[in-house]
């Protein structure tokens, strides 16, 4: 079990690494294209939007946690 | 070759010079402090499970349809390149310390060297060790450039020799020179393979989703470009927010 969670938290930290928030920016992107392009739509924009904000916000963390220290 | 091709090419062989760059250094300070014996067979058994890795996952990954492909792999090669690229942008401002390649050659050194080995002709667990995880860890990212990269240009052995130039043309000039790789410009190199990885991932990830790119194939340039502009603005804003001042390592 404890084999199993470590490798767990290894694919966690190799594939999502420091911040989840840019992950999430990118699975809720790609969901809204998807669900956009159903609806007939060419939303091409859209998951660079998502991206530019998750990469932005996360930065953004980086430069308030410096502030306050 | 087309672009896609180029890009294919270019950034399996970017991404796996920086590694391996790394992995060098990591290889040389215990290969110099504990020996070179269990140092190498470190090195073979790490480069023997990425070769298992790549012929276990590479054909399943090339069997799966081409639009799930592109929304799953470019979902995580979006993710996993915005990583790259965040630690980049973090590196040239100034809020992560650059990497070091003579400083981490010191510090693997100084730490190998705490416990040196009884007796030097047996087996060293420490060097094993420590140069099977540098080479495995630092190779397992170039694994997952390869496999994903490949399986979405339907060109695993493209890519792989992009990653094979860079791992020998590596290894020729570390084993000339013998000492760590600091001249090489891992931070700016780490920024396009970050840049790259993105890009390819926003244009693969959106094309899964179902959308179809302004000039197909040619949106994939102009992508490149504003992803470089977000990534060069936010790294010089950081960079005067913080007054130019940088971390150490």
């Amino acid at each position: 079990m404890t084999a199993v969670k470590n490798f767990l938290a290894f694919l966690y930290d190799f594939v999502v690494g420091d911040d989840w928030r840019m992950s999430l920016a990118v699975i809720v992107g790609l969901g809204f294209t998807a669900v956009a392009v159903r609806s007939g739509l060419n939303p091409w924009w859209l998951l660079p939007l998502f991206v530019i904000a998750g990469l932005g916000i996360s930065l953004r963390r980086v430069v308030r946690k410096n502030r306050e220290l | 070759m087309n672009a896609g091709a180029w890009g294919l090419l270019l950034s399996s062989f970017l991404a796996s010079a920086v590694e391996t760059v790394e992995a060098f250094t990591i290889v040389l300070a215990a290969g110099i402090t504990r020996g070179w014996k269990s140092t190498m067979l470190g090195v073979v058994a790490a480069l023997g499970a990425l070769a298992g890795l790549v012929a276990l996952l590479g054909p399943g990954l090339v069997a799966i349809p081409i639009d799930v492909l592109r929304l799953v792999v470019g979902a995580l090669l979006l993710i996993f390149g915005l990583q790259w690229l965040r630690k980049a942008i973090l590196r040239a401002s100034g809020y992560k310390a650059m990497h070091d390649e003579v400083a981490i050659f010191a510090r693997e050194a100084a730490e190998a060297r705490e416990n040196p080995p009884t007796d030097p002709s047996a087996f060293d667990q420490y060097a094993f060790s420590l140069s099977f995880k540098g080479v495995f860890l630092e190779g397992l990212e170039v694994v997952f450039i390869v496999l994903t990269f490949g399986a979405i240009h339907g060109n695993i052995p493209l890519a792989a020799l992009g990653a094979g130039i860079a791992v020998l043309l590596v290894v020729i000039v570390g084993l000339a020179v013998r000492a760590p790789l600091s001249k090489v410009p891992e931070n700016t190199l780490k920024f396009a393979v970050g840049i790259m990885l993105t890009s390819f991932g926003i244009f693969w990830g959106a094309e899964g989703a179902g959308i179809t790119w302004p000039g197909n194939d040619a949106a994939l340039p102009a992508i490149v470009l504003v992803t470089a502009g977000c990534a060069l603005v936010a790294a010089a804003a950081m960079k005067r927010e913080r007054g130019g001042v940088a971390v150490t390592a």
